[in-house]
């Protein structure tokens, strides 16, 4: 069976996106082998870094570049951002970060709402990283969004689901793709956020900051693909007491 | 030293804040208890970061390294900024006793005029560099509008620029920020006010409260990034070392936008002064020093500078600094013809290559830039 989802006019079988946060060309080529990455996160700030080192380089060409804001601390910066990332080539993709707080990262929603309006309408797809939050979530849906993209716990932690319940109501009451992004820190916390019915999980920091790049990207592959499986084939109801599987009362007659 | 005319007072309260705080900082009442509380924690209290600074932390500098570098690279991942600095003027108005610069020491001076300071960012611009830091000694012989202009002239050939200059007023750095500078480096040097006092016996760095808030100014000029840093040795470093963590903590907190950056300067031999040392500060108190930094403030850029030896350098990123100048010259026109004397001596003279390929024989990534001006 064919199980995919679809970005702009871009589809994708593979549910694991690599963040580029801790850019290292050894993490992306493992990303991409050991856990068929198809979209990877790029940082226009990184872009043209220095004259002799060029991270574009280390992104094969049938990658799917996603840019990000990074960077920007208001809508008025993403959207610039955005538009310059466009006339450098990188398309019409575009991850929002609006972040006013260098400490935690969070994003901020209200600018992130601002510049979703303007690039949605600029015909950008919008992929945008937010603070969990049903109502915001909404909004961001009217505005053109092409992504809600909820943090788990703050980038870079390792923390895993700390916003689990929000982002359930998100997956339940959200029919737009929503993309898990920051905080996963664990193959498991990535498989259970797939359970949970997230169309996929971008992770980082998990993958950089493990003693064995390779295997780790490996883990988070099949653990992916183990969780979204089980979303697809359906969860037995958890009970308090225990069910017996072959009943006492089978001997009854009519 | 009250503020002097055309100084502005933003009426700041976070001066208070720190030298209350420091004054109250006794580190001897420390135990080693306070010290494992602290470095089992995720957020630091500032309490816990005067632990770290205790001598009671001393033995469990290992266990601190561990968690330093975990927290490094969780949040740097592998890269490792490379700048150099750039000195365009030397000319001081200041007699700070420790400053090769001082007024009244005796050494070449010189200021950088439009071509030779072309010559000095094309030389530099040669190496891959592509941030670069201004410096000038603190006299209006440097003027904003010459240091304004220097600032444009190097935003032809660098992507990042910043400044480490005397302290301005808010409009003062807002013209800058327009040039194209997007952090401000200001060391507080010591934030004993008496030793201060003592130290800086001419010009208008007399003035604390003027210097102390030049960072908040900054910010509401537009920049994106301070640092801060003391002159480790000059008075009680642990003292020193907790009012600056505590200064960018409590600007951290007021402008959560900003992007902070802590350096850890020791004091060098200056021409005419060889005697100069940074005392009690060993290597073992400055990397406690730097790893208390990273633990308090695991976002924090730190910065290491060539006053320190290759082999120093090159072992503080494995744990918490982020960032190493490279290719350095302290003097003026020291990438081309040196027309100036240096304001210290630095340790680690290597090139910008060689720096480069140590930084990726450690397994790092030595990154030239990570800017976007919009």
């Amino acid at each position: 069976m064919k199980d995919s989802f679809i970005l702009g006019d871009k589809e994708f079988s593979s549910r694991f996106i690599l963040g580029s946060g801790k850019f290292d060309p050894s993490l992306i080529d493992a990303c991409i082998k050991e856990a068929n990455t198809q979209i990877i996160t790029l940082a226009l700030r990184r872009v043209g870094e220095s004259r002799v080192e060029n991270i574009l380089n280390y992104i094969p060409k049938n990658i799917t570049i996603l840019p990000n804001t990074s960077g920007a601390r208001n809508a008025d910066e993403a959207v610039r951002i955005a538009r310059l990332s466009r006339e450098l080539g990188c398309g019409d993709f575009i991850k929002l970060e609006v972040i006013r707080d260098s400490k935690y990262l969070f994003p901020d929603n209200n600018e992130t709402l601002k510049a979703t309006e303007t690039l949605a309408k600029e015909g950008f797809v919008v992929l945008a990283y937010m603070y969990p939050d049903l109502n915001f979530a909404r909004d961001l849906v009217n505005a053109g969004v092409a992504s809600v993209m909820p943090l788990a716990s703050p980038i870079g932690s390792n923390q895993g689901l700390v916003m689990k319940r929000m982002i359930e109501i998100l997956v339940s009451e959200i029919k737009t793709p929503i993309i898990v992004d920051a905080g996963i820190g664990r193959p498991s916390q990535a498989c259970e956020a797939m359970e949970m019915g997230c169309a996929a999980v971008m992770a980082n920091t998990a993958i950089a900051t493990s003693s064995d790049i390779v295997m780790m990207a490996r883990a988070f592959k099949n653990a992916i693909v183990a969780g979204r499986e089980g979303y697809l084939a359906g969860f037995g109801s958890v009970k308090s007491k225990a069910s017996a599987s072959s009943p006492l009362t089978g001997f009854l007659r009519d | 030293m009250a503020y002097l005319e055309g100084m502005q007072d933003i009426g700041s309260e976070i001066m208070d804040e720190v030298l209350a705080a420091r004054a109250e900082f006794d580190y001897a009442k420390f135990s080693k208890f306070d010290v494992l509380k602290a470095i089992e924690k995720d957020e630091l209290s500032v309490r816990d970061f005067g632990a770290l600074l205790s001598p009671a932390a001393a033995e469990f500098i290992e266990d601190m390294a561990q968690i330093a570098q975990a927290k490094t690279r969780a949040k740097f991942g592998n890269n490792i900024n490379i700048f150099t600095p750039l000195y365009i003027s030397n000319h001081c108005d200041n007699h700070c006793v420790y400053c090769g610069f001082s007024l009244h020491n005796n050494i070449k001076r010189a200021k950088l005029d439009e071509s030779q300071l072309r010559v000095e960012l094309e030389n530099i611009k040669k190496t891959n560099l592509e941030e670069i830091l201004i410096l000038t000694g603190e006299s209006q012989r440097s003027s904003v509008e010459y240091i304004g202009k220097s600032c444009k002239i190097a935003r032809e050939y660098f992507k990042v620029i910043g400044v480490e200059i005397y302290p301005l007023n808010v409009d003062e750095y807002a013209y800058l920020h327009e040039c194209g500078v997007d952090y401000v480096n200001v060391y507080q040097e010591t934030y004993n006010l008496e030793k201060y006092k003592k130290i800086h016996l001419q010009g208008t760095k007399r003035v604390f409260p003027y210097r102390f808030n030049a960072q908040e100014r900054a910010l509401m000029g537009g920049m994106r990034g301070v640092c801060f840093a003391a002159l480790l040795g000059l008075d009680d470093f642990r003292k020193d070392a907790f009012a600056t963590g505590l200064h960018a903590h409590l600007i951290s907190q007021k402008y959560p936008h900003a992007e902070i950056g802590l350096s850890c300067p020791r004091l060098r031999p200056i021409i005419n002064n060889s005697r100069i040392n940074p005392r009690d500060v060993h290597e073992k108190e400055l990397l406690q020093v730097i790893m208390a930094y990273r633990l308090f403030m695991p976002f924090a850029s730190i910065t290491v500078s060539t006053r320190e030896r290759a082999g120093f350098r090159d072992n503080a990123i494995k744990i918490a600094a982020t960032k190493l100048s490279a290719g350095v010259s302290v003097g003026i026109g020291g990438h081309s013809e040196k027309t100036g004397d240096d304001q210290f001596e630095i340790d680690d003279i290597r090139s910008v290559d060689e720096v480069c390929k140590s930084v990726k024989d450690s397994g790092f990534y030595p990154l030239m830039s990570e800017y976007i001006y919009v």
